[in-house]
């Protein structure tokens, strides 16, 4: 990166970056938040500070989920919400974004965007202007790249339910080709020790996707299958991944039916499942198609406790970065 | 009568064997003399640098006519001279595409006022570029064109293919491809593989080449066309090319100095000035081009010049226009990447930028030094260090990956028909 080199944590573009412990230890302050909202004790890291949260993409449950955890902390929050239009469209660059963000002068931007490496991007010109207050950037979802506090909610989740994540048996379904949910899992349950394993069709497994769990810092092995039926049986949890309706029956993927019928998540696929495996899902759940209703409302699913746990791992995130950023510890 | 004398040189002239210290006189736009002693009124002096046969860049895209912002003929043109070459092919896949032989002469006349390279034409090999219908080649033939290509696309039809190869080889020109299978590269904007899936960007894979260097190299030795596939990018396209040459296929090929020098892992960090068709490769490929310059496998390093506008660059990666502005980086690239190092000879590196090229074009009047050769001359300063600062292009893109980049050797000094067109200051 040239110009100003940001601190190291002033950003959170994914966990490909991350080591297990700094993901544990967000863990843990995740959770520390968690026991405050309960407790209704007032959090002021980010007191005087504004968060701006930048959606060039449309998700109204993420960037809910985002302005919460700002106010949680004190926080002034602003919202620009750009539509699905791409930037090319409205004639401005994404650089020509960046220099008028650096003018709007917030502290951090929290960046939804159809394309992968967007955020980063953004980042990178950011610390190029230089000084040392340069906002820092929250990912929250990029193309088909990283989605890191989805992720990051996930392993809060399966932690509070386990205990721990090394040694987990866990299975991730869907189009892992164009999931960016997939990715973020990916690093951060193979960091964290967990044993990943991705199923799909063939034409929605990413070539050459074995290797992001040879990386420094994976403790947990990454499989792959094209199998749910084989997989399922030894698994401590399986994730469902939204599927885009509009790449069913679109070539070169499988229609709805022949999807369902073999990586659905139906009630009578689960009862080959262990007694205990839990059921992930980052919603909103196409009820019939990756996931039978039934499931998604039965005691395996844990979908409710994801989205409860949102606000409070964005808190400590958006926490993280801050004190990164100010070079303070607390 | 005009006389120049390019004296106390290191002549480097593949075709005739040469490289030794000598003088070179030209006389009226041809080279008249090599020799020691010689003397005119107009005098260089090229002690200590390369005195060769001005080079040749088979693929340069000068956007004329069509887009001004990025680069016209006369930008490209002086362009490439700054960049050492004497003469540069231009594409064409213009707005509109070269496809008629008005447009050809349009090329060709705007090169003739440009104060720079000369400036060939490549003219398309289908009806505007659409892979439908054949051009008229033989009347783009005589209206000048040396080569026909859909450089940036590749006509989908074998039909349509066999007939277009089957009258450039009756016509005696080569055919310049752009080997990638089009199903396979629709969404695809860099190298498919690990790395693309790690960034969540779509792919582009090596099968595509491969598949389309099978083709065309089976439809080459049907039609007895030549082919010369263009900014080859992996060992399996060099394998078959190695293959069909063994076979007796006349097949050439051409790699580019970000090919050569750079992989995927420019893509890290959403750089859109690494995006470029075919994508950068992995270290596995990169490696096999380097052996393969070694062994003498490649004709020719191309530059797939390809300017931009720096809007379109300032895009998402997945949405900004492919390609590098090369023709200012490629000699310095090539000189500090493999000749110094030992890679490369300078009289191999000589034959690639200009001995090769003409032979693919069969141009016999460029790519030599002999007496009543035209006059197109190189003149390289090996030791010349500098950095690649893109505002100071002469090329109106400035879209490359290599920006800071210090690099070793450059051109002094750029001959076209005995006039000078570059001078390095």
């Amino acid at each position: 990166m040239s110009g100003g080199e940001s601190p190291r944590g002033a950003d959170l573009l994914g966990l490909a970056e991350m080591t297990g412990e700094e993901i544990l230890s967000l863990l843990d302050s995740a959770a520390e938040m968690k026991r405050a909202l309960a407790s209704g004790t007032s959090r002021a890291e980010l007191a005087k500070k504004t968060v701006c949260l930048l959606f060039f993409e449309p998700s109204t449950r993420t960037m809910h989920s985002f302005a919460a955890a700002a106010r949680a902390l004190s926080a002034q929050v602003v919202s620009f919400t750009a539509g699905a239009a791409s930037s090319t469209a409205k004639g401005e660059t994404l650089l020509d974004t960046a220099a008028n963000l650096a003018a709007i002068g917030a502290d951090v931007f929290v960046v939804r965007h159809r394309s992968s490496g967007a955020p980063e991007r953004l980042a990178r010109a950011l610390a190029a202007r230089g000084g040392p207050g340069r906002p820092c950037v929250v990912n929250a979802g990029d193309g088909s790249h990283e989605h890191p506090t989805q992720a990051l909610l996930d392993l809060f989740t399966l932690r509070e339910r386990f205990g721990r994540l090394e040694g987990l048996e866990l299975g991730i379904v869907g189009d892992i080709r164009h999931s960016r949910v997939a990715r973020s899992n990916v690093f951060g349950m193979t960091a964290c020790g967990a044993n990943v394993t991705l199923v799909a069709p063939p034409s929605w497994m990413p070539e050459g996707v074995e290797a992001l769990g040879r990386r420094p810092q994976s403790r947990g092995r990454l499989a792959i299958s094209h199998s749910l039926d084989e997989v399922l049986p030894r698994l401590d949890a399986i994730m469902a991944l939204r599927i885009q309706k509009e790449r069913l029956g679109a070539e070169p993927g499988p229609s709805a039916e022949a999807y369902a019928a073999e990586y659905g998540l139906t009630e009578e696929r689960m009862s080959r499942a262990k007694s205990g495996c839990l059921v992930l899902h980052p919603g909103p759940v196409n009820r019939g198609v990756e996931l039978a209703g039934s499931v998604a409302d039965s005691p395996r699913s844990l979908i409710l406790g994801q989205a409860a746990n949102g606000v409070p791992v964005r808190m400590a995130v958006l926490a993280r970065c801050v004190r990164a950023r100010d070079g303070r510890r607390t | 009568m005009s006389e120049l004398a390019i004296r106390g040189g290191r002549v480097i002239d593949p075709a005739s064997g040469l490289d030794a210290e000598m003088d070179l006189l030209v006389r009226d736009g041809r080279v008249a003399e090599v020799a020691r002693g010689l003397r005119a009124a107009e005098t260089i002096d090229a002690r200590g640098l390369w005195v060769a046969p001005g080079f040749i860049d088979l693929h340069a895209h000068l956007r004329d006519p069509g887009d001004p912002a990025e680069e016209t003929i006369e930008s490209g043109a002086a362009a490439a001279a700054a960049g050492g070459f004497a003469a540069v092919l231009a594409m064409p896949n213009t707005s509109p595409p070269v496809d008629s032989p008005h447009l050809v002469r349009y090329v060709l006349a705007r090169g003739k006022e440009a104060a720079g390279a000369e400036v060939l034409v490549a003219a398309a090999l289908t009806e505007g570029r659409k892979g439908e219908r054949p051009a008229d080649i033989a009347g783009l033939a005589r209206a000048g064109a040396v080569a026909f290509t859909d450089d940036g696309d590749e006509p989908r039809s074998a039909r349509v293919m066999r007939a277009c190869m089957r009258e450039a080889a009756r016509v005696g020109r080569p055919v310049l491809v752009h080997a990638e299978e089009p199903s396979l590269v629709e969404d695809g904007v860099m190298n498919e593989g690990a790395l693309a899936t790690e960034l969540g960007l779509a792919g582009r894979p090596v099968l595509a080449e491969e598949l389309a260097v099978a083709r065309d190299i089976a439809l080459a030795r049907d039609t007895s066309a030549r082919l010369h596939v263009q900014h080859v990018s992996s060992a399996a396209a060099l394998g078959l090319i190695a293959a069909a040459r063994r076979a007796g296929v006349n097949v050439t090929c051409e790699a580019t100095p970000h090919h050569l020098v750079l992989t995927e892992e420019a893509c890290r960090g959403y750089d859109p000035n690494a995006k470029v068709n075919p994508p950068l490769r992995s270290e596995s490929d990169r490696s096999a081009l380097a052996a393969a310059l070694a062994k003498g496998e490649l004709d020719a390093i191309a530059t797939d010049h390809a300017p931009h506008a720096g809007e379109e660059k300032g895009l998402e990666f997945d949405s900004a226009a492919a390609g590098i502005a090369g023709l200012e980086t490629a000699l310095g690239l090539v000189l500090t990447e493999f000749v110094a190092r030992g890679a490369l000879s300078p009289v191999r590196m000589v034959e690639l930028f200009s001995t090769g090229p003409a032979r693919v074009l069969g141009l016999a009047e460029l790519g030599s030094l002999r007496p009543g050769a035209r006059a197109h001359i190189t003149l390289v300063d090996p030791a010349r260090e500098w950095v690649v600062e893109p505002s100071r292009f002469l090329s109106r893109g400035r879209n490359t990956p290599f920006a800071g980049r210090r690099l070793r050797g450059r051109a002094a000094m750029t001959i076209a028909h005995g006039r000078v067109v570059f001078r390095a200051d």
